[in-house]
């Protein structure tokens, strides 16, 4: 009993941490790339004549900024649907005492 | 393949494992550091060797009157990289240019293998008695780190060659002026060990995070599977290309900033 409420605790708080992950980037990835796409905008509303060099670099740009938040996405989803580290460590320590 | 009720956590995890072989004992199977994943060697040695060939043959047939489709486009890509190198790249080496272009091609096919049904390689190989197979070699973070790895030591082979002694006077007087060595020294340590590490956890992520979402649309039912599929690949399409493109620059940008000064 005691062992499935330790579980419980550490399948909850993952869950909780793999949210703060996917949501965190999500929002950091839509505050960017907002501003980018309005500042491409405003620049193509000075010059028209520019718009593809600067559509490539605002790509070059948005690129850049969704970095981390695949990686931070690729994190949560991987603590979720795949092997969470946290109770492989947990049922390592509970191994010894069931058998 | 027997008959298996994978439950859907298991599915995943099997999409999710390496084919792995041991360098300890020669055989299949997992050993900590001492392992090669054979797919992602398999598929990006299968590529390169794809594409170099098909290019060597186009380029043996090379005609200067109206080009073929084929050659119509290979010609389109080089002259793409070409153009993205001279606007960034001031210097004479000869090979910022085809390094370009391996880094293009080669990544841009290594993600386009994530394109193909999430079962249809695992399904055949596994036909053929091999476990577990994943088909995006950039995907796995060993592949982005050799390449990344790799323009690191290009970076520092060419500050060390090009900039000669001037090197040491730039990383002890940059940013900050010459009483702060200390903090000069630090960042640009900082700076120097992002580059690399950036370059290929970028890839890794984009590649890994869509790989996922593949198997797990692959998980709904098959009615399901339509909508979400669709426009999740049709994004991908966009991402595969962006993420081979944004590699190719920053080398190409690393590597001119390794040339001259800020």
């Amino acid at each position: 009993m005691d062992i499935a409420s330790t579980i419980g605790q550490v399948q909850g708080f993952t869950a909780v941490a793999a949210g703060l992950l996917i949501g965190l980037a999500a929002l950091g990835t839509a505050i960017g790339f907002g501003v980018l796409g309005g500042k491409f905008l405003e620049g193509v509303a000075r010059q028209p004549e520019l718009t593809a060099m600067l559509m490539m670099r605002m790509f070059l740009v948005a690129a850049l900024v969704d970095a981390f938040a695949a990686i931070s996405i690729a994190m949560g989803l991987y603590f979720i649907f795949a092997s969470n580290p946290f109770l492989g460590a947990v049922m390592n320590a509970v191994k010894p005492v069931a058998s | 393949m027997t008959a298996e009720n994978l439950t859907t956590g298991q599915y995943i995890q099997h999409h999710l494992e390496n084919l792995t072989f041991n360098l300890h004992t020669m055989s299949l199977g997992r050993d900590g550091f001492w392992t090669l994943n054979l797919d992602t060697l398999f598929v990006g040695l299968v590529t390169a060797l794809l594409l170099g060939f098909m290019m060597r043959w186009v380029a043996s047939r090379m005609t200067s009157g109206t080009p073929g489709r084929l050659q119509n486009f290979i010609e389109m890509i080089i002259e793409f990289v070409d153009r993205s190198v001279r606007e960034t790249y001031h210097g004479k080496s000869p090979l910022i240019a085809p390094l370009a272009l391996t880094i293009f091609v080669w990544i841009f096919t290594m993600n386009l293998m994530d394109l193909l049904p999430v079962d249809l390689l695992p399904r055949i190989l596994g036909a053929l008695g091999l476990g577990h197979f994943r088909s995006v070699p950039t995907s796995d973070p060993n592949a982005t780190f050799a390449m990344s790895l790799t323009v690191f030591a290009l970076i520092v082979f060419y500050n060390v060659t090009v900039k000669g002694l001037k090197l040491g006077k730039e990383i002890l007087t940059q940013p900050f002026g010459a009483w702060l060595f200390p903090i000069n020294i630090l960042f640009r340590c900082i700076e120097e060990f992002v580059k690399p590490l950036s370059l290929s956890l970028r890839l890794f992520g984009n590649m890994f995070a869509g790989e996922l979402i593949f198997i797990l649309i692959a998980v709904m039912p098959w009615w399901a599977q339509w909508l979400p599929g669709g426009m999740w690949a049709i994004f991908h399409i966009l991402i595969i290309t962006i993420q081979a493109f944004i590699f190719m620059m920053l080398t190409i940008v690393y590597l001119s900033m390794a040339h001259d000064t800020h």
